[in-house]
């Protein structure tokens, strides 16, 4: 008990020392930023027609006047004291603009990150039993093809033939347009979810196939395994027995570290679908310099990866009996 | 017939392994790489046979050919008989892990994610294997505790008694033991080469492959001479008495070697598979080598056992086979 308490305070102390890195990273690399804000926010020609008083007002709304340092202070003190600033572009607290981008991208991601997992697990144990024959080489040509297909494209793709070609599927959005808030239906999400989830499921599946299908190869080809056959056990029964067995803790490395890959994804994907998520706040952040907002971003979606890998490496302890075991002997 | 007048249940015939490789790292033309070329070796009712040979010379191949077990680049050629019947590759795979038992060399043999007892039981799952599996453990000297213990808990010592007792789990009529050993203190050593004793008395078989050829000359009745892939000898135990009761000069240079007969070892080493010389690999470091070594040499019967050399005029050695 104790030692886990030990354990948690670590993890916790090098997540607060990652996000601070992150925080000053963003930050630094937004300062250096050539995108004047108010050039990119109020445009050109509206610029021109102020008058300076206008313009030194615009100037402190962005920020534009203050010194970097002094205005990563600024931030850094509201930070500690939970208040995450207000969005410049949406005039409203970063909290609340996170909160709500988020829950449409967690569907959209948990949805992604389960699809491709399960299915990368499988195709991936599968190509590796049946290594260099026909079921390998289709597996293996999928998720070579997937992996290195840009996922912009694909999403265009999917828009067009389902959304264009087939009108089965909306265009883009979260909810219908021209429907209230309130007539919303669950279903409605669901169907605007489905060809984002589905690009980000097709190009995470390649990835994880691949590396399951090399730690299946490496197990089969164990001594373990070589020992298994030479008692008689069946190919079907080793897998089974033998192979599924090793293979799960490697795989759920995997599907936690894909959590990156999936956020990486989905700013991509939001972007094409015009999905009201998390990665298209983002990029609206980026290109219009609201720092609060970006730098929000940055900090949450970092906490989330740091979070999906501190569970891999708790279920580690709990699943594999050389470090459980292991540790409590000491 | 052997000498013994026995009746065979391992007969392999001059069995060759060689495995399809890249010639090197910038080349895409790929070769045969010889490790075994001729093995000849028989095990009998009632015996254990060790076959004996420095590292290197393809003894852990062996056992994996007999099993079967040989990876896709490998090809083999030459006959193996088990109990008078050809062994084919279906054959082998009835036979594994129930006429036939493995036990292996080293720890990386177990499932590093399963506990030893459940490994030894094996996949089915009843309660007579249950008793078995403890009173194997019991005899070793393995409590109750090892029963859930996993591979990477157990000492090297466990592993070779967890190892061996998978082995006596079922009623194999041949043991294939390689290295079975190293890592044990000298009286579970004994105490497990007299369960081989007691096994091969009940009219089984034991194939022991060891470098350890005190060991061998303990505990075996006969030893097959391993030499950079083929045998050279193989020979009763009591032919060892003396010097001139072996056959080939390489198991005569072993026997010098040994540290009751003077601990002369022979200068040079084991030729590599790539450079194999004609004919008799031993002969570029015989004192007897002639031009005739280089030629095609036949294992012939002399006496009771049997010698590929050319200084030997015995009768060809006759294959049972299916005749058994």
């Amino acid at each position: 008990m104790k030692k886990n308490l030990l354990l948690a305070g670590k993890n916790l102390i090098r997540m607060l020392l990652l996000l601070i890195a992150v925080s000053i990273v963003t930050f630094a690399l937004v300062s250096a930023s050539p995108i004047d804000p108010l050039q990119a926010n109020v445009g050109q020609a509206a610029l021109g027609s102020m008058s300076e008083a206008q313009k030194e007002k615009l100037r402190s709304y962005w920020g534009v006047d203050t010194p970097p340092v002094e205005r990563y202070l600024n931030w850094a003190k509201d930070m500690l004291r939970g208040d995450m600033g207000t969005s410049l572009l949406y005039r409203q607290p970063v909290t609340t603009v996170i909160s709500v981008k988020l829950a449409n991208s967690l569907f959209l991601m948990v949805l992604a990150w389960i699809i491709s997992g399960i299915f990368g697990f499988f195709l991936g144990v599968l190509a590796g039993v049946y290594r260099g024959r026909l079921p390998d080489k289709i597996i293996r040509g999928y998720s070579l093809v997937m992996a290195s297909t840009p996922a912009f494209w694909l999403a265009l793709l999917l828009l067009i033939i389902f959304s264009v070609w087939l009108k089965i599927l909306p265009i883009g959005l979260s909810v219908p347009i021209g429907v209230e808030a309130s007539g919303v239906t669950f279903l409605d999400r669901v169907r605007h979810a489905i060809l984002p989830a589905l690009t980000l499921s097709i190009t995470g599946v390649s990835n994880i196939a691949l590396h399951t299908r090399e730690k299946m190869i490496d197990i089969l080809e164990s001594d373990y395994v070589l020992f298994a056959r030479a008692r008689g056990e069946s190919v079907r029964g080793i897998v089974l027995r033998h192979g599924l067995r090793n293979v799960l803790l490697p795989a759920m490395t995997l599907q936690f570290a894909s959590i990156s890959e999936i956020i990486g994804g989905s700013v991509v994907v939001e972007q094409v679908f015009s999905y009201p998520g998390l990665g298209q706040a983002a990029v609206a952040a980026g290109t219009g310099s609201d720092v609060p907002l970006l730098m929000g971003i940055t900090l949450i979606t970092a906490a989330i990866v740091f979070f999906g890998n501190f569970l891999a490496n708790t279920l580690y302890g709990v699943i594999d009996p050389r470090i459980r075991k292991g540790g409590q002997r000491e | 017939m052997s000498c013994t007048g026995k009746h065979h249940i391992l007969e392999i015939d001059e069995l060759s392994v060689s495995f399809l490789q890249y010639e090197n790292n910038r080349s895409s033309r790929q070769i045969l790489l010889p490790v075994i070329s001729k093995l000849s070796v028989s095990v009998h009712e009632g015996e254990i046979v060790a076959v004996v040979g420095s590292s290197g010379s393809g003894k852990s191949l062996l056992a994996h050919a007999i099993l079967g077990l040989l990876p896709y680049n490998a090809q083999v050629s030459g006959d193996m008989y088990f109990e008078g019947e050809l062994l084919t590759e279906t054959r082998i795979k009835e036979l594994r892990g129930n006429q036939i038992a493995f036990v292996p060399q080293s720890t990386t043999y177990l499932d590093p994610l399963m506990t030893v007892g459940e490994q030894v039981r094996g996949k089915r799952r009843d309660a007579g294997r249950q008793k078995k599996q403890r009173e194997l453990f019991a005899r070793y000297g393995l409590g109750t505790e090892v029963d859930k213990k996993y591979p990477f808990e157990c000492s090297g010592g466990m592993t070779r008694r967890v190892l061996l007792s998978t082995a006596l789990m079922g009623n194999p009529r041949l043991i294939i033991a390689d290295e079975p050993t190293p890592g044990m203190d000298l009286a579970l050593a004994k105490k497990s080469m007299e369960d081989f004793r007691a096994f091969a008395d009940e009219g089984n078989g034991v194939l022991l492959i060891t470098h350890d050829i005190e060991l061998a000359l303990e505990v075996a009745d006969r030893i097959g001479v391993f030499y950079a892939g083929m045998t050279v000898e193989e020979t009763p135990v009591a032919d060892f008495a003396s010097e001139e009761t072996l056959r080939h000069p390489y198991t005569k240079v072993l026997w010098r070697a040994l540290p009751q007969n003077g601990f002369t070892p022979l200068p040079g080493v084991q030729p590599y598979v790539k450079d194999m010389p004609k004919g008799c690999p031993f002969g570029p470091r015989c004192e007897f080598y002639t031009e005739k070594c280089q030629g095609e040499i036949p294992m012939q019967r002399v006496g009771c056992g049997t010698v590929r050399c050319v200084r030997y005029k015995g009768e060809p050695l006759a294959v049972t086979g299916g005749r058994a």
